[in-house]
């Protein structure tokens, strides 16, 4: 015999499993509340959670903002992309990843790790509607747009800017309470202002566009053209209260026939029969070889098939071709006018100030950034140019094949990019080593050619251009026709940006200041240094600056050097943005010419100036036809010619005796 | 001069009778050579091959004259001769465009109007650059004997404009032959633009087909235009031989020598050099307007600068200052230049390496061109010299 207390727990034996299985469910709870706080708050409101509809979300989610954990965000947007389940035995949520078959990992939504893997079938996925979605998007972005992370903060922000919707509103109004960075705070405000002026109604919206004023971004004016868009309309007369744009003038500022097109369109008249309108309605008329009586072969001119038509016309066949007046009396009965699409004349009126207030201000900045792109192209043309201001400008030795010591230079800067990881070491190792290079190819060039020529100037360019062909085909039997990249460093990749309309990309700022540094060298060369006084001696009176103990044959070697050696290190810049073919030289050379004459032969400050007036110059073309680069090429090229006409000896003319001939 | 200048040209040059000989020897053996109506030992392509070089030997005299006689190095006589190619251009694909519109537009039920066919006209000549207008400079293209005109006009007027604002500031020697270069660019820039009214980089093709003579087969329109270019030939050498002989040829030899001197001798040499500019630049649009009906297609890359100092290479290695020089160059060059990049000359393979003669030809034409100007500033011509003194 068992004693009694005993037997009674024995009698209840079968019931714990049971007993088990409600102190886990107790059990598991209590623990999660330390470990799993969303878990929680989750069981909290479990079936709303499962069942979600929209007048039940509400609660939800103000749970969980009260909460305001930390996994809130991942598991709302989890919920509303259906990727939420329910295990129905324990009603706990996980996060559902789909595996191979039907097999799905359960994810954990505090801590994102990986619980189970279970069948599709074990547990019961959620599906909220699209009318709890949306509310959970609403609060999901009031989650990121408060988050504690900076730059989810600003992620959040940017979202909105991206795709706005006038609910977003009273989030973004109640984020800007508590933002504690003044930069985002201010980029929320501003949104805040577009998006109000965008959507918003009566006094608020008008303060909003007035905010806008000055403000030259792209975003807010772009706001204010979408409020000043307007829709073409016509009426027997100006209907009362419609906010209208203009009226317009029939045959000033619509034509005629476009006026009666557009009524007809409307069904307001019979529409005009156009020419390829008659030739079909003829063509469907034929009868015995005849339209209307005139014979098919006579119907070659429009007045004839105009005669066929009112033939035709007469027979009730065709509807009646209308006339000259009878068009004119039409469109004169109605009034033609420009309707803004926003019914409110105080907001257009708004947003038309706004936009004025701008237009300065935007000009300015336009100009500025124009300015900027002409500076780099200037620049550019200096760099190809500065090599030959030397061997042209200085020895008046034609070369032809001063493109190619560019191409060499860039394909210099591709080789050692090959040979060295890193791009800024390559790059420090590539610019004195393309100057090396073309230093050694020029000087090579000078005493083999150019030597035996200097007496024959125009010579010279026949050789040259011999060697310029033979360089251009040697580069593309070595590296293929393709063209090679020269990728810039990392640092140099980005843009500086003003704000929307002015912005010059960083690479462009470095060639400027390459360039800057290039006359700062040359200019130091030539005036300050003994090989510059021998230089200039010898290019001015080669037969007295030998009698004072120079070398010419040396000076003459080492200067075609030096310019080769900077067209060289200049190619390894310009190799940087454009790509490094073989062609690329040629590219250059006439340009490159044009730069040295304009700016006058012998000076490399004439050099400095023909850049900066080429350049400038085809950037103000441009701006009058943007879309046509090479409409502002030719003009550009056609004022040179002109302007050669007129200082045939460049801008900086050298005088007296360096000027020679 | 009072003798008739005929007389004296070849008594000068006794070299002009000797040219004209080979050249209608040359003429005569391809006739018979030919498909066209002859033996058919030579393909009509040949044919057009030896036609277009017959035209670029013209171009070659013309830039001799201008170059080599007047010592202009103009780098723009190769912009004349597009020009000529673009203005008879313009008639073949706008005649022949029209009648295959016609064609078509044939077939509907009801004749079409005259508007009808211009239209659909232009949107088939122009639906390449997105347009289906006709430009203005169109207005003369369904009329040959306009373009005809307009083959000696443009390229005439041009240069002489363009020379008139140059020699007129004195520009001269190497500055004017990169201002004249500035004008070939600005040319092919302007030509490379869709909305330049000359289907921008496509340019103008389907050229070897004559309206009004669709029926024709090639190998007798290769014929036809291989006589031509003889001729033109032919005329263009004897009228060149005529100009640089007698006095206008010493005037003109002297202001190369040294136009300071010719001036202060009382020489209106400004009037003299735009002569010479612009009826070259005539004689090459005259040229190029025979050149592009055999080459079939005409784009803006043919105008590119870099033609026009080809040019000025094969005349210096043909020999300046003598005409037939300028023919040897061009038509050695040239016609070298086609054999070893059309794949005629067959591929050496030395086991280590392969040369391909695609790959290699321009690097020994650019050496080639270096050693000419270095040791042989004469030329081939300068051969012929030599064997003279020698005799």
């Amino acid at each position: 015999m068992m004693p009694r207390p005993i037997r009674a727990a024995c009698r209840w034996a079968w019931l714990l499993p049971l007993w088990l299985m409600l102190w886990l469910m107790l059990w598991a709870p209590s623990l999660s509340a330390q470990e799993a706080p969303l878990q929680q708050v989750l069981q909290g409101v479990q079936a709303e959670v499962a069942n979600p509809s929209r007048r039940t979300v509400p609660a939800v989610l103000s749970a969980l903002m009260d909460a305001d954990l930390e996994a809130t965000p991942a598991f709302l947007r989890a919920w509303s992309e259906r990727e939420v389940v329910q295990r129905p035995e324990d009603g706990l949520f996980f996060i559902a990843r789909d595996g191979e078959g039907r097999a799905v990992t359960l994810i954990d939504i505090d801590t994102g790790a990986e619980v189970a893997t279970v069948t599709s079938r074990d547990v019961t996925q959620i599906r909220p509607n699209a009318g709890v979605r949306s509310e959970i998007a609403a609060a999901l972005v009031r989650f990121e747009l408060s988050s504690p992370d900076p730059a989810r903060r600003i992620a959040a922000t940017e979202a909105i800017a991206r795709s706005p919707d006038p609910g977003q509103i009273p989030l973004l109004r109640a984020a800007i309470g508590e933002e504690p960075d003044p930069a985002i705070r201010a980029r929320k405000e501003r949104l805040l202002a577009i998006l109000t002026a965008r959507f918003g109604t009566g006094p608020e919206r008008i303060a909003a566009i007035e905010a806008l004023a000055g403000d030259v971004g792209t975003e807010a004016r772009g706001v204010l053209n979408q409020i000043l868009q307007t829709r073409s309309e016509h009426a027997p007369a100006l209907p009362e209260g419609a906010n209208i744009a203009r009226v317009l003038t029939v045959g000033v500022d619509i034509d005629p026939l476009r006026a009666h097109a557009r009524l007809a369109a409307d069904g307001l008249v019979d529409p005009r029969p156009g020419r390829t309108a008659i030739r079909d309605a003829l063509r469907a008329n034929v009868e015995d070889g005849a339209v209307g009586g005139i014979p098919v072969h006579q119907l070659t001119t429009e007045d004839a098939r105009r005669a066929a038509w009112r033939a035709l016309e007469a027979e009730g066949r065709v509807p009646p071709l209308p006339t000259e007046a009878e068009m004119r009396a039409a469109v004169d009965a109605v009034v033609f006018f420009d309707r803004y699409q926003e019914d409110d004349p105080a907001v257009t009126d708004a947003a038309r100030a706004a936009l004025d207030s701008t237009r300065t201000r935007v000009g300015l900045f336009q100009a500025l950034n124009l300015s900027l792109e002409a500076l780099s192209l200037a620049s550019i043309f200096f760099l190809g140019a500065i090599g030959l201001a030397i061997t042209f400008g200085v020895m008046r030795v034609i070369n032809m094949a001063h493109g190619e010591f560019i191409m060499m230079g860039a394909y210099t800067g591709y080789v050692v990019q090959t040979l060295i990881p890193g791009h800024t070491l390559s790059l420090a190792v590539a610019l004195p080593l393309a100057f090396a290079v073309t230093f050694a190819a020029g000087v090579a060039m000078e005493r083999l050619v150019i030597r035996h020529l200097y007496t024959r100037p125009l010579e010279t360019l026949l050789a040259t251009f011999g060697i310029s062909i033979a360089l251009q085909q040697l580069a593309k039997n070595i590296f293929g026709p393709q063209a090679r990249p020269l990728t810039a460093p990392d640092w140099l990749a980005g843009a500086i940006r003003i704000n929307d309309i002015a912005s010059i990309s960083t690479i462009r700022v470095a060639i400027f200041v390459m360039a800057v540094l290039f006359l700062l060298l040359l200019l130091y060369i030539l005036n300050r240094t003994r090989l510059g006084l021998e230089v200039r001696a010898v290019t001015q009176n080669p037969g007295m600056a030998a009698s004072m103990g120079i070398n010419p044959d040396r000076i003459n070697m080492l200067t075609f050097g030096l310019g080769s050696g900077i067209a060289g290190t200049a190619g390894v810049a310009i190799g940087l943005f454009a790509q490094v073919t073989s062609e690329m030289g040629a590219n250059y050379i006439v340009q490159s010419f044009m730069t040295v004459v304009v700016g006058g032969v012998g000076s490399v400050f004439g050099t400095l100036a023909g850049a900066g007036l080429i350049g400038f110059l085809q950037k103000g073309i441009e701006w009058f036809n943007p879309a046509n680069t090479l409409a502002a090429q030719t003009w550009m090229v056609l004022f040179i010619i002109l302007f050669i006409q007129f200082r045939p000896r460049g801008i900086i003319a050298l005088k007296g005796r360096a000027a020679g001939d | 001069m009072a003798d008739t200048p005929r007389r004296s040209v070849l008594r000068d040059h006794p070299s002009v009778l000797w040219f004209m000989a080979l050249l209608g020897v040359f003429t005569l053996a391809v006739s018979i050579l030919a498909e066209g109506f002859g033996l058919g030992v030579i393909s009509t392509s040949l044919v057009k091959v030896l036609g277009m070089t017959l035209c670029l030997c013209l171009l070659a005299v013309a830039m001799d004259v201008v170059w080599g006689y007047c010592g202009i190095l103009s780098l723009g006589h190769f912009a004349f001769f597009g020009l000529g190619g673009y203005a008879i251009g313009m008639w073949l694909m706008y005649a022949r465009t029209e009648i295959l519109v016609r064609e078509s537009l044939a077939a509907g039920t009801i004749p079409p109007t005259e508007a009808e066919v211009a239209e659909a006209t232009a949107a088939q000549i122009f639906g390449v650059v997105g347009s289906s207008e006709l430009p203005a400079i169109w207005s003369f293209a369904h009329s040959l004997p306009a373009q005809l005109a307009l083959v000696v006009l443009v390229p005439g007027l041009l240069a002489l404009v363009f020379g008139w604002l140059a020699f007129r500031s004195r520009v001269t020697g190497v500055y004017l032959s990169i201002l004249t270069q500035a004008m070939t660019l600005a040319l092919a820039l302007h030509l490379f633009q869709n909305d330049s009214g000359l289907r921008g980089n496509n340019g103008l093709s389907g050229l070897q087909n004559i309206p009004g003579a669709l029926d024709v087969p090639q190998s007798v329109i290769a014929m036809w235009f291989f006589w031509a270019s003889a001729l033109a030939l032919g005329l263009g050498y004897l009228a060149f031989a005529w100009v640089v002989s007698g006095k206008f040829g010493s005037v003109i030899r002297a202001i190369r020598d040294n136009e300071a001197r010719v001036r202060f001798l009382g020489y209106n040499v400004e009037g003299y050099k735009l002569f010479v500019f612009t009826l070259t630049a005539v004689i090459a649009g005259i040229a190029g307007a025979l050149y592009y009906p055999q080459a079939g297609i005409i784009n803006p890359a043919q105008v590119a600068p870099i033609a026009s100092i080809y040019l000025a290479v094969w005349v210096a290695i043909g020999g300046r200052g003598r005409l037939y020089g300028a023919v040897i160059g061009a038509a050695v060059v040239s016609l070298l230049s086609s054999w070893f990049t059309g794949g005629g000359a067959p591929n050496i393979d030395l086991g280590f390496y392969r040369i391909v003669w695609t790959d290699w030809w321009q690097v020994i034409l650019g050496l080639g061109f270096v050693l000419v100007t270095l040791f042989f500033p004469r030329g081939i011509g300068g051969l012929f010299d030599w064997l003279v003194r020698k005799q």
